[in-house]
């Protein structure tokens, strides 16, 4: 390909001319997030591991940069997610990873059990301001406690949290 | 993690050094409840100084502790809650409600020694 004013252009030959197969094709090539790489999976399936889960997200959390406050909140949001899924699932896992949008760095803690999951979900997240009244779910708290919360529950198939928290 | 119970003359002095899971929780829980008896105390220190989490769980485990020591006839009090502690404990909508707390060791002593004495004052016959 030969620009107007004649000089020989960088440009390789157009991809259309390559034989499919030839070692110029494209491939696709993913490109590994740093958030991905750093995510941390604990199991859970005891509550030793409810304790693991929390040292794991204040370490996570404190590497973000947060505050001891924050710290604190994120850890024990991780402590009520976790003891949902010992209490009500036996085992599952808790997902934490230091995440970013435009403004700020976070973490993204995900819940996630396959166990009986949840009928009402309005209801675990309405029941009153005490955590040992009512289903003792505890969500309200872990809602209260994290800056964006969403819930996705299937009876018989299981249950996901996923709880974001930003840095301000 | 187990929990060391020191005894100091008619009272027993719990430090929480470690995290705890709820098994070290309920064992704590079940080891005070006993020595009170065993050791005829009048009063329990829980320190949680080290604790840098107070979930509901264990919240709920040290107001049955403070309950079930009333029960035998003790007092409890709980010291050494952190600030940030404290703050989530609010955010989850937790407050101990009716369990004597402390700033600290200290402070949680002199709870103990003023409640006891007047309580030995009210159990005397006019």
């Amino acid at each position: 390909m030969v620009p107007p004013n004649g000089q020989p252009s960088d440009e390789i030959l157009p991809r259309s001319s390559e034989t499919p197969g030839s070692r110029l094709s494209p491939v696709p090539i993913r490109i590994e997030t740093r958030s991905e790489r750093d995510e941390i999976r604990v199991p859970i399936g005891s509550d030793l591991d409810i304790v693991k889960a929390r040292q794991e997200g204040r370490r996570v959390a404190g590497n973000v940069g947060f505050s001891l406050t924050d710290l604190v909140l994120v850890a024990t949001a991780i402590s009520e997610l976790a003891r949902n899924i010992v209490r009500y699932a036996r085992k599952g896992e808790i997902a934490i990873r230091p995440i970013t949008n435009s403004a700020h760095n976070g973490i993204e803690i995900i819940a996630r059990d396959e166990g009986p999951g949840i009928k009402d979900i309005e209801q675990v997240l309405q029941v009153g301001f005490s955590t040992s009244a009512g289903l003792g779910l505890g969500l309200p708290g872990v809602r209260r406690l994290m800056d964006e919360f969403e819930i996705q529950s299937k009876l018989g198939q299981g249950t996901t949290v996923i709880t974001k928290k930003w840095k301000s | 993690m187990e929990v060391p119970i020191l005894k100091q003359h008619h009272y027993l002095i719990a430090t929480v050094q470690a995290a705890l899971t709820d098994a070290d929780l309920l064992h704590l829980r079940d080891a005070l409840v006993q020595r009170v008896g065993k050791f005829r105390s009048r009063g329990v220190i829980v320190d949680v100084t080290a604790l840098d989490v107070l979930d509901s769980f264990a919240s709920r485990t040290l107001r049955d502790i403070a309950h079930m020591i009333r029960l035998r006839g003790a007092d409890t009090v709980i010291v050494g809650i952190q600030p940030e502690v404290a703050f989530a404990m609010i955010q989850l909508g937790l407050n101990l409600e009716g369990v004597a707390t402390a700033l600290d060791l200290e402070e949680g002593l002199a709870f103990l020694d003023k409640q006891t004495e007047s309580r030995a004052v009210q159990g005397r016959p006019a």
